[in-house]
């Protein structure tokens, strides 16, 4: 399985969730397989994804899922650090670790090498880290999402996408719908 | 240890609804941070990294809360990319409380050479940048992140020495 076939079958887990989606691919592929307005699709900023997520985890109620990468992890190495010396009960990162840069035609990564990044996760003071295969990963996101303590899960898989288009929504049509949604979630509540 | 100034400054942030701030150590923003961290009114976390620290500030945001960033202008060769794509793109509000090193009274050289690209990259960046020299200037920091949020563009307030020698 690939990261497409990986995302497929979490559609059901992330319908309505607050979801964070790394730069590239995989914002393409999760706008192809399921769009709606508590997506926000990194177009640009390689590794900020997980970042971008703990922030909005620090700010909101509600769980928040940062969907990022192996590449996209190393190049912000520093943020398992600050989210596990920031836990917070309702951020889960979820890592799909491909091994390469799948963007950019599948270079591999460090972490397909001598890394792991699961064992870098636990070494920052990650609580709750899970490393699953692929056909896993959505009953593992699901559990960690019910058991409401937060986590890191590094999902293996296979490299190689699918070829989707590119997400074509205006920046700041993603930022607003995602903020109306977040705020029609709060007067429900 | 902290002085008036440095007060003035987290009471201000506060009074403008910022909830999140996050920083990198400095000398000369010690103080604020320090108060910051201590605040009711904030979350302060802090980041490894100035571009980190924007992703955080951008989520959250992205969940209601008013966000600033505490850092050195030497980091603003680390965040060209997060600003202009991640800040600048999707029109985030982020004030950048930024300790401009390097200016005249610098003890360390190397300091010298980013505070020759402070001022140039942020009008390269078309980001408006306020020079804060006199601790008295602090009266101008509210209108300032009232302008950020209105216009919903990053804004810096560049902090010089002689603004931290002669705070008390």
């Amino acid at each position: 399985m690939n990261r497409y076939d990986v995302l497929t079958t979490l559609v059901p887990v992330l319908r309505d969730r607050l979801v964070m989606c790394n730069i590239g691919s995989p914002s393409q592929e999760l706008y192809s397989l399921l769009d709606q307005d508590s997506n926000f699709y990194m177009l640009g900023t390689m590794g900020l994804c997980s970042s971008i997520g703990l922030g909005l985890a620090i700010a909101c109620d509600e769980d928040v899922i940062a969907i990022d990468g192996d590449g996209s992890v190393l190049t912000n190495l520093g943020t398992l650090a600050t989210i596990a010396n920031n836990w917070q009960e309702n951020f889960v990162l979820l890592i799909i670790d491909n091994g390469s840069y799948g963007s950019t035609g599948d270079q591999p990564s460090y972490a397909s090498a001598r890394t792991s990044l699961t064992e870098v996760a636990r070494a920052c003071g990650c609580q709750h880290v899970v490393e699953c295969e692929a056909g896993q990963a959505a009953t593992v996101l699901t559990e960690t999402l019910a058991d409401r303590k937060g986590g890191v899960i590094v999902c293996k898989c296979e490299p190689g996408q699918v070829s989707v288009p590119v997400v074509d929504l205006d920046p700041v049509v993603i930022g607003h719908r995602f903020m109306a949604r977040l705020s029609k979630g709060r007067s429900r509540a | 240890m902290h002085t008036p100034t440095d007060s003035r400054i987290v009471e201000c942030l506060a009074d403008n609804d910022i909830g999140f701030v996050t920083s990198l150590p400095c000398k000369q923003l010690a103080g604020v941070i320090e108060l910051a961290d201590q605040s009711p009114d904030m979350v302060h976390v802090p980041c490894n990294r100035e571009d980190e620290g924007m992703g955080m500030c951008t989520g959250a945001y992205l969940g209601g809360t008013r966000s600033a960033i505490l850092m050195q202008n030497t980091a603003l060769g680390v965040v060209v990319n997060s600003l202009a794509t991640l800040i600048q793109f999707y029109r985030v509000p982020l004030p950048m409380i930024i300790s401009y090193r390097g200016e005249v009274g610098e003890p360390v050289a190397c300091q010298v050479e980013m505070a020759i690209h402070t001022r140039p990259l942020l009008r390269m960046l078309h980001i408006p940048a306020y020079v804060f020299s006199d601790p008295s200037e602090v009266d101008l920091l509210g209108g300032i992140l009232n302008h950020c949020f209105m216009c919903r563009k990053p804004v810096a307030v560049l902090a010089q020495a002689s603004f931290w020698s002669k705070a008390q």
